[in-house]
């Protein structure tokens, strides 16, 4: 690694990290009936990514593949059982206190349904979290009504609803206007415009981009819409299998994929013309099981450019051009792959 | 022609005391071995229509008018013991989520053999013959193991692959299938698309797939139906809906789509405004509150279902003057 490189991670830099995650990891037992055995799902399995301040940063991935579980860790609602998260320069739980964390970082989920207290009126879910944090009750209903305004609900007409009287759209921007009562920096929007319809969701995408440019925020996106992730991102994190398989600005990762599991990814995106309709699928089969991940590259069972070194050697996340980064051992020189640049030691 | 597998004429489905218009006014027919999709706001009555096939809205609480035939029989006028049997047999659902589909304490394996039991007088060995067959036609892979296996031990793919092997278990002549590749992945969704499709020319299978996924939609259905406020606002080959749809919403609907063509930064265009309560629905056509389009009769009168041209019909008074607002599509992939 170069100098730059290093002091990019230093605190006063330009496009500095908001958020820094290094070598995290989950495992989860397994159940076998009542008892607990000693296998685990290695569903996040030692991953390191930065997410700068003020991008999105979108995140596909097979499900399975620990989207979910990272968002979980980073946000500190399950333990990691090895890793770290610094937050703005600070380690999460050591520097920076989590009571201050968890409110500088929110989440949205994908069931607007289940994530809102049915007992409660649209304005008393928003007004909740700040009147945890202190914030006196009129304050904290002025404020949600302030917030109803910003995504599009009139509070004349919403503020006093439940839950049940919401449209799906309505009620994930109820979830959005609550994720910002607390006025946080990042927010993980996990599958948060899923479950809507492409009109209803253009709404919403486009409140996120306004609001991100009033406040000033950062997002995780998580989704399996391809072609939302690539509108609203910035820069895209792919996964597979509890690891990093590729990283990289929008434009690289879907104009240029390095690794092969992002290419099928990309080549799997139905092609919305009845003449010419997707013939066969570019990735046959299932995700090995992450209990027990195959050795070496973690998709060398399913990759169409496999060679017997991919079982033996486990890629790192190789230097694919500038910030563009890629786990396959086509990618760095004289890997062992017959695909890899050959370069001789004097050049190198 | 031979008679259609589904007619639905004039389905009205209210809830709440009939207060709630869930469905309005729906007709629907699909031909043998024909595959629609239907598309359209959420909220619009799509998955009401879908169960409303198979009895599964709750009765107590729902008002049904209409008719509704299912390969000759009346739906609305069965038994409890004919829907039983026709449940599965005739007609089977698959969902986004396997896990209500699927029952946890029992082997996927077994399910598939009582399911086949319950319709059929056959042997505990025959009947798990057939399961196998049927894990190898969804393309499970090592059936034969995963047969015995939890639904929990599954895969989210192969889960819904054996959500599918369960619904065709008695083989139906009709597929429900409410967006079940919603929480998929992209290469497991193709996968699954094709799967539907390969049924469809196989087993000469009719479906009816409900998805917000245009590009889906595409991949498997002959003919797309777009639903708006309970109604079904436009009908028409895929290749018509996609290329000159004509219905004001549908091209709204089209034009909002995120799509590789967009400039970093810009803005995706949405309808302007929220559908209606379906408790206190306009008087004209739902959707001229938020129409570019609307003019006086539009809020006077409910509009008749135009025939754009033979294939194609959408119920709006417009259809020539929407013809100059529809998008050009970018093909994705
Ligand atoms: N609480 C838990 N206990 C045991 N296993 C878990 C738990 N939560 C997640 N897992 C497993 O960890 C793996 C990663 O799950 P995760 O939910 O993070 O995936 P994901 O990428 O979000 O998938 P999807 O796209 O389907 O949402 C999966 O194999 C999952 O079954
Ligand atoms: N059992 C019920 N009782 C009362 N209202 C219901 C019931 N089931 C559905 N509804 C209402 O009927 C309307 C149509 O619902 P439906 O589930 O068919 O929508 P949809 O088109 O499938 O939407 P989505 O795309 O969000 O799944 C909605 O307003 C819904 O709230
Ligand atoms: S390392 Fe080998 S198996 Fe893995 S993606 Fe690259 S070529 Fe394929
Ligand atoms: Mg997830
Ligand atoms: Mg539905």
């Amino acid at each position: 690694m170069n100098a730059s490189a290093l002091h990019a991670k230093d605190r006063n830099a330009p496009s500095q990290s908001l958020l820094s995650v290094h070598g995290l990891v989950k495992h989860f037992p397994v159940k076998k009936g009542l008892f607990a055995s000693k296998a685990v799902v290695r569903a996040v399995d030692g991953i390191d990514f930065d997410v700068l301040e003020g991008e999105t940063l979108g995140v596909v991935g097979e499900s399975g593949c620990g989207k979910s579980t990272t968002a979980r860790l980073v946000l500190d609602l399950i333990s990691p059982d090895g890793g770290e998260i610094v937050f703005d320069g600070e380690r999460v739980g050591a520097g920076l206190g989590l009571r201050e964390f968890r409110r500088q970082a929110q989440m949205v989920f994908q069931d607007s349904y289940s994530s809102l207290n049915p007992r409660l009126t649209v304005e008393a879910s928003i007004a909740f979290g700040p009147q945890v944090h202190g914030v006196p009750r009129h304050e904290a209903i002025g404020r949600a009504r302030d917030l109803l305004a910003r995504v599009g609900l009139d509070p004349r007409r919403f503020a006093e609803r439940y839950p049940h009287e919401l449209s799906g759209g309505q009620r994930q921007r109820v979830n959005i206007a609550r994720a910002l009562a607390l006025q946080p920096r990042l927010i993980i929007l996990d599958e948060a415009v899923s479950a809507l319809d492409k009109s209803v969701e253009a709404q919403v995408l486009n409140l996120l981009l306004d609001l991100k440019e009033e406040f000033g925020l950062t997002y995780i996106f998580i989704s399996h819409d391809l072609n939302v992730v690539r509108f609203i991102s910035d820069r895209v994190m792919v996964m597979y299998l509890g690891k990093v398989a590729e990283l990289g600005t929008v434009e690289e990762v879907f104009e240029r994929p390095r690794h092969p599991y992002t290419a099928a990814l990309l080549a799997s995106m139905p092609s919305l013309d009845p003449d010419r309709r997707t013939q066969e699928a570019p990735l046959s089969g299932d995700p090995p099981n992450p209990i027990n991940p195959p050795p070496g590259c973690r998709f060398h069972t399913r990759c169409a450019f496999a060679e017997e070194i991919c079982a033996r050697k486990e890629p790192a996340l190789y230097d694919a051009g500038g910030p563009h980064r890629a786990a396959c051992l086509m990618v760095p020189p004289n890997s062992g792959h017959s695909r890899a640049p050959k370069v001789h030691e004097e050049e190198a | 022609m031979t008679t259609p597998i589904v007619s639905i004429r004039n389905l009205k489905v209210a809830f709440a005391g009939g207060a709630v218009r869930a469905v309005d006014g729906v007709d629907l027919d699909l031909g043998r071995g024909e595959a629609v999709a239907l598309i359209g706001e959420s909220g619009s009555g799509k998955s009401v229509t879908l169960r409303s096939l198979m009895r599964l809205n709750p009765e107590r609480r729902t008002r049904v008018e209409g008719s509704i035939t299912v390969d000759g029989r009346d739906v609305l006028a069965m038994s409890a013991r004919e829907l039983a049997d026709f449940r599965g047999a005739v007609v089977s659902m698959i969902f986004q989520e396997p896990l209500l589909a699927l029952d946890p304490v029992y082997t996927v394996g077994q399910q598939i053999v009582e399911a086949i039991r319950r319709h059929e007088r056959v042997s505990r060995a025959a009947a798990r013959e057939r399961a196998l067959d049927l894990f190898r036609r969804v393309r499970i892979p090592s059936p034969e193991r995963r047969l015995d296996a939890y639904p929990h031990e599954l895969s989210g793919g192969m889960r819904q692959r054996a959500m599918i092997a369960l619904a065709l278990a008695c083989r139906p002549k009709l597929l429900l299938a409410d967006e079940p590749t919603t929480a998929l992945d992209a290469t497991v969704q193709i996968q699954i698309l094709l799967l539907l499709r390969e049924l469809q020319r196989d087993l000469g299978l009719s479906i009816i797939f409900v998805t917000h996924d245009i590009g889906a939609a595409v991949e498997v259905a002959d003919r797309i139906l777009v639903m708006y406020a309970g109604r079904i606002v436009e009908e028409g080959t895929a290749r018509d809906l996609i290329r000159a749809p004509r219905h004001p919403y549908t091209i709204g609907l089209l034009k909002s789509r995120a799509h590789g063509a967009l400039a970093k930064g810009a803005r995706l265009e949405a309808i302007p405004g929220a559908p209606p309560d379906l408790a206190n629905l306009p008087p004209g056509c739902s959707f001229a509150p938020r129409c570019p389009l609307a003019i006086e009769p539009c809020r006077a009168d409910r509009p008749p279902l135009v025939a754009v041209k033979e294939s194609q019909r959408a119920r709006c008074i417009r259809t020539e003057a929407a013809a100059t607002l529809a998008p050009q599509l970018e093909p994705t992939g």
